[in-house]
């Protein structure tokens, strides 16, 4: 990805994911962290959308339903003593 | 190539000889993940259930010729969209992703209204920028972990689709290209406008 003039805060936002990503170019990496030291809305943008990326990765809980885990064992149970 | 980690080449071990701990540390291990893979699939609940329940024989069947070619997740992963395919119970939801990829055209990560605009001093800046929110725990907080749920349940099946395999179970955006026969564009497209509803969605619920 090539990017051209001074980033504005709109174009920073559709940028966070390649930024992360590490899908820019050097030249442009380096205008996006340009931005991020004047702009401290972007800069929380960014912050967020990483706090959001880590609190995605949470919501697999674990356990499935009681009932689900009671017929996958009985399942097994069959399956071991066929 | 064998992939496997240690601890999963255990329970691949112990399940093969029919040892119970095994398979009920495997169920808890993946199972969750299975069922999620498996609603990418079906509308209702209970038919992602029975998938899962299905796939979970399939597994049964197949332990004794798994080589650890692929990891043991991927591998069950794939049992589970199979066994959801060859049901028959693939509809509507589940149309190719390369052609909704297309969908993206006009979507914004953050409302328009929120930057200046055109006609002022500094166009496309911040006008209403973002507050700051709670510290982390608060984040992960079951609460919090809901809204994040509901907000992908409302996406768009391939955004759905990506972000649920990259961000909530952690494969890498050359394996969710690959199984999603996604370009590498697409894919990251996919991924940034569901990131960033389900952005919005925690700023709308902190704010």
């Amino acid at each position: 990805m090539r990017l051209d003039r001074e980033l504005a805060c709109n174009e920073m936002v559709e940028l966070v994911t390649a930024y992360i990503e590490n899908a820019l170019e050097p030249v442009d990496r380096e205008r996006f962290e340009e931005h991020l030291v004047f702009c401290d809305g972007c800069d929380r943008y960014l912050d967020q959308m990483r706090a959001t990326i880590v609190a995605t990765g949470r919501i697999d809980r674990g356990r499935l339903p009681a009932d689900l885990e009671e017929r996958l064992l009985e399942a097994f149970r069959g399956w071991r003593a066929s | 190539m064998h992939v496997l980690s240690p601890e999963d080449a255990r329970l691949v071990d112990g399940l093969r000889a029919g040892d119970e701990a095994a398979f009920a540390a495997l169920m808890r291990e993946y199972g969750a993940g299975m069922l999620r893979v498996a609603q990418m699939f079906v509308s209702s609940r209970t038919d992602a259930e029975e998938v899962v329940q299905d796939a979970w024989i399939g597994v049964l069947r197949g332990i004794g010729r798994f080589e650890g070619r692929s990891s043991l997740k991927t591998w069950l992963y794939r049992i589970v969209a199979n066994t959801a395919k060859t049901r028959g119970v693939r509809e509507a939801r589940s149309v190719p992703f390369s052609a909704l990829a297309a969908e993206r055209e006009g979507e914004h990560a953050v409302d328009p209204d929120r930057f200046i605009g055109s006609g002022e001093r500094f166009p496309g800046h911040w006008g209403v920028p973002p507050q700051a929110w709670a510290p982390e725990p608060e984040l992960l907080e079951t609460e919090t972990l809901d809204v994040i749920e509901r907000a992908i349940q409302q996406l768009p099946p391939a955004q759905r689709a990506v972000i649920t395999m990259r961000d909530v179970q952690g494969f890498t955006a050359e394996e969710v290209r690959n199984a999603l026969d996604l370009s590498e564009t697409n894919q990251r497209v996919l991924l940034h406008r569901a990131r960033s509803k389900v952005r919005n969605a925690l700023e709308e619920y902190m704010g």
